[in-house]
């Protein structure tokens, strides 16, 4: 038993923190944040590419790094703590994991080399409308190597050049071209892109044979432990942040940290946190053996690290006071992506339903 | 990261679970007079086996394994019905603070009885002036010849009207600062002038005790560490506090998850509500979060870390949360959940003791409000707090109640 990142790990961990710190400071978020036309940091993607992250978790006979999924989640935790303003989620984690969940020889000959190398962008095309994403609420179809329906929001749906899209029957691939049009919508994280797509007869493969509803959970468990390290990573910042303008503000003659008020606003951040990190690690262990606990450990992590960057990333705000209300402080951009990361892969409510009905399988009585 | 025993681990767990099947179910067909008798001869068979303070040297009759091999038999053990808390304050905090103190001879006369359960320890740290406050202790030491008097009162001490022996923490100078004018001393708890008197608590329980001092000898040969110099003495017994206290026990998720499969709701079994399914859930990532986080400290001991304040989380997490589940199962009994009387109730009315020693829970080792200056000056490095006594002679500052 071993309930920690290993040495080398820690090790691609901390170098990832350094690379990301000189390539994707609050400037880089910011300018994706401030210019409507762009959806992503380009520059950004491209070195990320470089340092064959995209590949991190994917097979080296597919072009990848053939890592394990714990690194995958190192780096995701690293990306969350830089609040990246780039495709990496839907690429990586959705598409990417799709592909090898249920993807046919051929198809992951296609499309996981130019995935690794960064020549493909993945968006994962899974609601229609308000509410939980259900067999009800599905109704794009396909037939005779076609898809139709329309799908919104999809995260980088725009930008994408490869899309895996959930129709009545399972999931299909659709590339971008003819058939599909995308337009873009203003959402809670401008720093992610995110889009209305619209199928018109799309030329349309199937991906593997599983029913619709069960495909997408399967992937949505594997995206909820990635996801978590990447809510885990930008909550940790916003911890970090608050501490350190906490040590720099004085008021009524002294530090502002140093008021009960603020510490112990800082130590339920804290608590939140680790109880998200340990969930967090619980999940990456069952994502990366493929253990029968990784929907119930998904799902206990999903909703722990969903709970801990939406508390850390308002109350970190609330440290900062007016300043934090501000469009130039920083604080914001975390309260943006803990919105675009919590509902991304399907609500906390609807991860805290999953979560009973795995315990009641789990203890049947 | 890996949640799976590795194959000397799991050879360790096989040869646990055996070891248990076979004398849980010998000391189990043994006939003991109460349950201290019974606690008292299982703790001697575990120490026999090695399996009493499994992480401390054998020659100190210690099974000389690693932290994870001590988790491990824990897992194994907590699936047999042998669970006594008489031991525990003594051998995580006690006796380590004798071990690290004391000279040989003392070392030798009291390590092995209190490791197989002959004799039991209490901790006399907490005063009616000195809780969160511990280093506010009036109950004083006065020099005289080769002993010291000791006067005053000590309170909250677990389990003192059962144990034989403790260690006491004592002021020997007023004229210092509170915090260097104690010293730490180990005492027999039958020594003329002790009175121990059981503390009725809202819980209707007995746990805790009152300790009276009038002129009791000890002498100076029982001191541990140096006159004047027992907080730093105490800092090395509440250190292993944070290893032997906190968590386990009391109401959980699993039990309130059957109490709603059986619970007739308004539209149905309560486990049907989506309201308690919502929560449910929460209970659950809290204990799951809590229980890794243990494991995480596991690892941090086994690669030779010491485990910071940081494991101070824990006992916030599991007392409030075992006071708002067990309030949520009562509530759900609607108006049956007045009752208290275990032969009328779910579990022999395990939530309605949920409530009933949740408000204890939150404050016994430390209040919430305390571990939450814990984190944040020590792991968080935030200011400490304004302190008005930490300069001035002991003598000299304001009392209030």
């Amino acid at each position: 038993m071993n309930f920690d990142y290993s040495d080398e790990q820690k090790m691609l961990k901390e170098e990832a923190r350094r690379f990301l710190a000189a390539k994707c400071d609050a400037s880089v978020v910011r300018g994706v944040l401030d210019d409507p036309a762009r959806g992503y940091d380009e520059t950004l993607w491209r070195a990320v590419a470089e340092q064959g992250w995209l590949g991190a978790a994917i097979p080296e006979g597919y072009g990848g790094l053939g890592l394990g999924h714990v690194e995958l989640c190192a780096l995701a935790e690293e990306l969350g703590r830089a609040c990246a303003p780039i495709p990496f989620a839907s690429t990586v984690y959705f598409v990417a994991e799709a592909l090898m969940l249920f993807g046919a020889e051929a198809q992951k000959q296609k499309w996981l080399p130019r995935i690794a190398a960064g020549e493909c962008i993945g968006a994962f095309a899974t609601s229609e409308g308000k509410g939980p994403v259900t067999a009800r609420s599905i109704r794009t179809t396909a037939s005779g190597g076609t898809l139709s329906g329309e799908k919104i929001p999809v995260t980088d749906g725009d930008v994408a050049d490869l899309i895996v899209v959930l129709a009545k029957d399972g999931l299909y691939l659709v590339e971008k071209g003819a058939g599909v049009s995308a337009e873009t919508l203003k959402t809670l994280d401008p720093t992610r892109s995110a889009a209305r797509l619209i199928f018109d007869a799309a030329p349309a493969e199937r991906l593997g044979d599983e029913d619709g509803i069960a495909a997408m959970q399967a992937v949505f468990d594997r995206a909820a432990v990635l996801l978590a390290f990447e809510q885990l990573g930008g909550a940790d910042r916003c911890l970090d942040m608050a501490k350190a303008y906490a040590l720099d503000r004085y008021a009524f003659g002294r530090q502002i940290a140093g008021y009960q008020a603020i510490k112990h606003k800082l130590a339920d951040i804290y608590v939140k946190n680790e109880i998200a990190r340990s969930n967090a690690y619980y999940g990456a262990w069952a994502l990366n053996t493929a253990a029968a606990e990784l929907p119930l450990a998904a799902a206990t992590a999903r909703v722990a690290a969903s709970d801990a960057f939406w508390f850390a990333s308002k109350e970190n705000i609330q440290t900062h006071g007016g300043i934090g209300f501000t469009w130039e402080a920083d604080p914001h951009l975390y309260y943006r992506r803990s919105r675009q990361l919590s509902l991304v892969a399907g609500a906390p409510a609807t991860w805290r339903e999953r979560l009973v009905s795995q315990l009641e399988t789990r203890n049947a009585a | 990261m890996d949640f799976n025993d590795t194959p000397e681990e799991a050879a360790y767990r096989a040869a646990a679970r055996a070891w248990l099947e076979t004398n849980v179910a010998e000391h189990k067909a043994i006939a003991h007079a109460d349950d201290m008798a019974a606690a008292k001869s299982w703790q001697a068979r575990k120490a026999a086996a090695g399996y009493a303070q499994i992480t401390w040297p054998k020659e100190w009759g210690g099974g000389g394994g690693t932290p994870i091999q001590s988790v491990i038999f824990g897992q194994e053990e907590a699936k047999f019905p042998v669970q006594y808390g008489y031991f525990t304050i003594g051998l995580g905090m006690c006796v380590p603070t004798v071990m690290a103190f004391a000279d040989d001879a003392t070392k030798r006369r009291f390590v092995g009885p209190a490791l197989r359960g002959e004799e039991i320890w209490s901790q006399l740290f907490s005063e009616p002036a000195g809780g969160s406050d511990v280093a506010a202790i009036r109950t004083r030491a006065v020099r005289d010849g080769s002993d010291w008097v000791v006067n005053g009162q000590k309170v909250w001490t677990s389990g003192a009207h059962y144990s034989d022996f403790g260690i006491v923490l004592v002021r020997t100078n007023i004229d210092l600062p509170k915090h260097k004018g104690l010293t730490m001393f180990w005492l027999d708890l039958r020594a003329p002038g002790i009175e121990i008197r059981p503390i009725h608590q809202m819980s209707g329980g007995s746990n805790f005790n009152e300790i009276y001092f009038t002129d009791v000898r000890i002498p100076d040969a029982q001191r541990l560490g140096a006159v004047d110099d027992g907080w730093k003495v105490a800092l090395v017994t509440l250190m292993n506090e944070r290893l032997a206290v906190g968590g386990g026990g009391g109401a959980g998720p699993k039990d309130i998850l059957a109490l709603a499969r059986e619970l007739d709701a308004a539209d149905g079994p309560l486990i049907r509500d989506p309201a308690f399914r919502q929560r449910l859930a929460d209970w659950y990532v809290q204990a799951e979060g809590l229980r890794n986080t243990r494991m995480r400290t596991i690892t941090a001991l086994s690669r030779g870390q010491t485990p910071g304040p940081e494991s101070s989380i824990g006992k916030i997490i599991a007392a409030n949360q075992l006071q708002d589940l067990g309030n949520a199962a009562v509530e759900a009994e609607d108006q049956y959940g007045i009752i208290n009387d275990p032969a009328l109730l779910p579990l022999k009315g395990l939530f309605q003791s949920a409530v009933m020693n949740g408000p204890g829970l939150r404050i016994a080792g430390g209040t919430d409000e305390i571990l939450k200056n814990i984190i944040a000056e020590r792991v968080l490095g935030l200011p400490g707090e304004i302190r008005v006594d930490k300069d001035a002679a002991f003598k000299d500052l304001p009392v209030g109640r």
